[in-house]
């Protein structure tokens, strides 16, 4: 996120948030900056890390009606705008009448998709519109690569999408990536293939939520690739990050962004039932703060909710008060430590130093939390020894 | 609240905001694709145009901005902040005319 802090006292520059502004943004701000709204769970892929565990559509997922009163609402608060993912969000009928309402309202989208909806015709329609960014997700630079994480064809599907924004003339999309152990050595192509599209790149990071929690131990970069990452990232800091590797500054040089855990302070998800999570990546019972159609909205959410005010408190650094670098990096990732079964107030588990190696070490897999709000299209809750779609271990 | 700061600023840094077009003597006024909205230290503008975001983190700033529209010259805006404050604010706001989240008035 770029975001400029244009403050009286001195002249402002880009930060890499330090001092006074890190610290209003930790008390929150009136309304979320990155507000992540997922439309649906229905998803057309079933990827082996998906966030969300999406799959299956939610008989309680919002409607038209009630998605269009939830813009009316962030119009009000001055969202400024959403980011929009799911689920494939594009599998809603309602999509482009959601998305156009919108826009139409001062609040603008950038969506997640991974591509498969989009046809010559949509490709067409969405150009024209303005106010709307498109991420196209793609986890390897190959079939070879991405398939097994994302799905059979699913790399092919996603360059056709690529394709038809191109000749629509939609202009500069962004292609997004999501670094692991077996695409941490293809960043340059993924630039290369942004390049061609005239695309900006964006590189995030794996998350253990959702499916994640079981394949985030295989996939997720080793120490070297994260930090060849670091000097990466550092070298071009006009690739997006989301400010997804806040954790990384403790190697002593922090990447362009906030640098901070904004979730329920500057961030947070809505749901595609309505019910608002501290951030995209923390979608269970212990980081939910309310639902939508609750009395007083989202507004009341954000603005009061109990676990949202909590967030907003000064934390304690924990277990890692004493570690030269906690400044740096603020104890990592708060949704990282949960879905890995480290305590919150330790070290992340992909702590520079290594302090989260030797943690993870003493964790029992039983002592894991459960994966909430499940739509896999194969449920583990409903059937416990279900196979993975694609095994990874064609990857090995 | 954050307070300005009571040091001059730097010469490079002066040189770095001078070099920009922004001249007090002229009319100004929010780019017509920037949003501001009230935060409790000042405003967060959002730039529909170029997609940025920039916090103005003073009260005073913010009056200004918002004032700018009205006001025939940037001069008589900033008229209003209390003159021991006014050259920073002044700094703050060359440097949301160099980024675009304000612009001159014809």
């Amino acid at each position: 996120m770029s975001v400029t802090d244009t403050d009286v006292a001195g002249p402002a520059s880009t930060v890499r948030a330090h001092g006074s502004l890190r610290d209003e943004l930790l008390r929150g701000l009136a309304a979320p900056i990155c507000l992540t709204w997922e439309w649906t769970y229905a998803c057309n892929l079933a990827c082996v890390h998906c966030l969300s565990s999406s799959g299956r559509r939610d008989p309680r997922e919002l409607t038209t009606g009630q998605l269009r009163s939830v813009v009316d609402q962030l119009a009000g608060m001055q969202v400024f705008y959403v980011n929009v993912g799911g689920g494939e969000p594009m599998t809603r009928p309602d999509f482009f009448d959601v998305l156009e309402y919108a826009v139409d309202h001062g609040v603008g989208v950038k969506f997640s998709t991974n591509g498969g909806m989009i046809n010559p015709v949509k490709a067409r329609r969405l150009a024209a519109l303005d106010y709307v960014d498109i991420q196209i997700s793609l986890d390897g630079a190959d079939a070879m690569t991405n398939d097994p994480v994302r799905g059979t064809g699913s790399y092919d599907r996603a360059r056709t999408a690529m394709d038809h924004l191109a000749t629509a003339g939609f202009g500069a999309f962004k292609l997004s990536v999501v670094v692991t152990r077996h695409n941490a050595s293809q960043l340059d192509s993924f630039e290369a293939l942004a390049r061609d599209y005239g695309a900006e790149l964006r590189i995030t990071r794996l998350r253990p939520s959702g499916r994640g929690r079981d394949s985030w131990a295989e996939l997720h970069p080793t120490a070297t690739q994260q930090r060849d990452l670091h000097s990466w990232l550092l070298a071009r800091p006009h690739v997006l990050t989301g400010d997804s590797f806040f954790h990384l500054a403790a190697y002593g040089q922090s990447l362009p962004g906030l640098n901070l855990c904004g979730a329920g302070r500057v961030v947070c998800l809505i749901d595609p039932v309505g019910d608002v999570y501290a951030c995209p990546f923390a979608l269970h019972e212990h980081f939910r703060a309310g639902n939508v159609l609750d009395t007083g909205g989202f507004a009341a959410v954000w603005r009061e909710s109990e676990l949202f005010t909590e967030l907003r408190e000064p934390g304690s650094a924990g277990a890692c008060a004493s570690c030269g670098h906690y400044d740096a990096c603020q104890g990592g990732c708060m949704a990282a430590k949960f879905f890995t079964g480290l305590p919150l107030d330790g070290p992340d588990p992909e702590c520079v130093l290594g302090h989260g190696e030797a943690a993870l070490a003493a964790v029992s897999p039983a002592s894991l939390p459960a994966v909430d709000n499940d739509h896999s299209k194969n449920d583990r809750s409903r059937n416990p020894g279900a196979k993975r779609l694609l095994p990874l271990s064609v990857l090995r | 609240m954050p307070t300005p700061t009571p040091t001059p600023t730097p010469p490079h840094a002066a040189a770095a905001v001078t070099t920009g077009a922004f001249d007090r003597g002229r009319a100004y006024q929010l780019h017509p694709k920037v949003a501001l909205r009230p935060e409790r230290f000042g405003a967060l503008a959002y730039s529909y145009d170029t997609r940025r975001l920039s916090l103005l983190k003073d009260l005073d700033l913010v009056a200004v901005v918002r004032s700018l529209a009205d006001a025939p010259s940037a001069a008589v805006a900033l008229d209003a902040v209390p003159t021991a404050k006014r050259p920073a604010v002044e700094r703050a706001l060359a440097r949301l005319v160099e980024t675009g989240f304000v612009r001159e008035r014809h």
